[in-house]
């Protein structure tokens, strides 16, 4: 079972990252659950989701405690969430935004300068997608071409993305 | 193999409905439903079906009310503050005996309260929130699959007993996304005509009469002894109830909706940890699964049962009515909107349960 917790400024991209980790469980016929924050702090202010997947039985509570995995695409993100991952979890830190290091010793921590790396790739929205690259590289959570199949399908009816989302996603996943 | 989609919950449901049979939908917004109505709005007119945002939620349930009498498959939805205006209506409904399916996605109160998710609606659902004596059929799915496999059939139930099918959530179920396998969508045309319905087709012969004012006594008890028998037929098949390791626990966990998903886990950890715990899991609330609890209660494994749930204390009053004092009945509850993680259940169990 993989606990991710995604979060960051509303418009980053937070929720459809874990929309596409969702689906792509889906696909390969794992069981997930994609629980968004619905709160009035989205009007403007962060978003964050949990997600959960196992690969072999439906998950039970859709609510994280104890994270294995978070996603902090901001600062008030890295602030709120860093210290409710266990020990040897995995911390993405998009360090476009993020100066400070992780505080939780005990995670593993992974730097991600995620801003620039979508712009030189034809981007600027797809900042999510790289560091969807980089959690796949790191967590060997799926293959990477299962997601690259994902981002195909997800995006079917914007075809035009489909280049540049890959591309970002590689750009991650290479680092 | 049917396809399988990611849905929200919120969705699924008006999904479900419809394939169901739902052609008639009108509410008004509030979160945590609003893709209910959002998805209607588009989604009827292409099955042919009415969709009509009211301007308010009480016109909302009295255009239910109106589309049923005319034996349509009518169907409301809102949230907690919503569903308080809609009492006066429901009541109506189940006096005139009509079907319908009505959904609550409960956020916490009282009063306008907040938007996150809460089971503090408990008692207004099952006790009756509108006057006289009435029940309804009341489900509470703790997934998306189950919301579709509940409301795909609502209003099969619903026409057996003429009576409305509620679905109990909260937030957390209307927002939550997971895979689902939807359903073909159901033959209208097959279904049996209906003999009471106001659709114009009893003019000149039989009257069909849309009412629920009886103003003589005798006839009134008589009413109310009908519909006595109707849920006690609807008590004795459509009890709904999962058992999850229940036969050698030691310690019962009860909760229903999604806050059984939270339980579940930490049932599961509480095992992995050495401890008997189990799992009941009422999926409807009334009927209450009273012969899955006399189980428990009897089961001599059993030394201590704990209720969790979104509120200040409902669902555990019915819980200690069923324990008849046989064992004793611990509660964890959290509020407000704030949930619940399985660590917090499992912390309560080491620490309160012997």
């Amino acid at each position: 079972m993989e606990k991710i917790i995604v979060a960051g400024f509303g418009g980053q991209g937070v929720l459809s990252l874990g929309q596409l980790l969702t689906y792509a469980a889906m696909y390969e016929n794992q069981y997930a659950t994609w629980l968004p924050s619905y709160g009035p702090e989205m009007r403007g202010g962060t978003a964050n989701c949990s997600v959960v997947i196992d690969a072999v039985k439906p998950v039970a509570s859709p609510i994280i405690a104890v994270a294995d995995t978070l996603i902090a695409m901001n600062k008030p993100s890295l602030d709120k969430f860093q210290m409710n991952v266990r020990k040897d979890g995995l911390i993405i830190i998009n360090s476009s935004l993020i100066n400070d290091k992780c505080a939780n010793t005990e995670a593993r921590a992974v730097y991600v300068d995620a801003n620039r790396i979508a712009h030189e790739n034809g981007n600027n929205k797809a900042s999510n997608l790289v560091i969807l690259g980089a959690y796949i590289k790191h967590s060997g959570l799926f293959p990477k071409e299962v997601i690259l199949s994902t981002i195909e399908k997800v995006y079917a009816n914007k075809p035009q993305f489909i280049p540049s989302n890959k591309a970002c996603f590689e750009a991650g996943y290479e680092l | 193999m049917a396809e399988r989609k990611l849905m929200k919950g919120n969705e699924a449901i008006a999904e479900a409905a419809i394939r169901g049979g739902c052609r008639f939908y009108a509410g008004y917004p509030i979160t945590p439903q609003n893709e209910i109505p959002e998805y209607m709005s588009w989604r009827l007119p292409e099955v042919g079906g009415r969709f009509i945002q009211a301007e308010s939620e009480i016109s909302a349930i009295n255009m239910v009310y109106g589309a049923a009498g005319a034996g349509a498959r009518a169907m409301t939805s809102s949230s907690s503050p919503g569903i308080s205006l809609k009492q006066e209506g429901i009541s109506y409904i189940c006096g005139a005996e009509l079907p319908c399916v009505i959904i609550n996605m409960v956020r916490s109160g009282p009063g306008l309260g907040g938007i996150q998710p809460a089971q503090s609606d408990y008692f207004q659902t099952v006790k009756g929130g509108g006057h006289g004596d009435y029940r309804m059929l009341v489900y509470s799915p703790c997934s998306v699959q189950e919301c579709v496999d509940l409301l795909y059939d609502a209003y099969d139930k619903a026409e057996r007993y003429r009576l409305p099918v509620m679905i109990l959530g909260d937030g957390m179920l209307g927002q939550i996304m997971e895979a689902v396998t939807l359903p073909e969508m159901k033959d209208l045309s097959s279904l049996p005509k209906k003999a009471w319905a106001a659709d114009g087709s009893g003019i000149g012969k039989d009257r069909r009469i849309i009412n629920s004012l009886y103003i003589v006594p005798d006839e009134l008890e008589a009413m109310n002894r009908k519909l006595q028998k109707i849920y006690d037929d609807m008590c004795e098949r459509e009890v709904m109830c999962e058992d999850y390791l229940t036969e050698d626990a030691e310690i019962i966990i009860t909760a229903y909706g999604t806050v059984a998903r939270i339980a579940k886990s930490a049932v599961d950890v509480l095992r992995e940890n050495g401890i008997k715990a189990g799992l009941v899991r009422p999926i409807t609330l009334y009927p209450f699964p009273k012969a899955n609890f006399a189980r428990t209660m009897e089961n001599p494994c059993v030394k201590e049962v704990v209720a969790v749930e979104l509120s200040m204390g409902q669902y555990v009053e019915d819980v200690r009515l069923v324990a008849e004092g046989k064992k004793p009945v611990k509660f964890y509850g959290r509020s407000g909107g704030n949930v619940m993680s399985p660590e917090d259940i499992v912390d309560f169990v080491l620490k309160e349960v012997k």
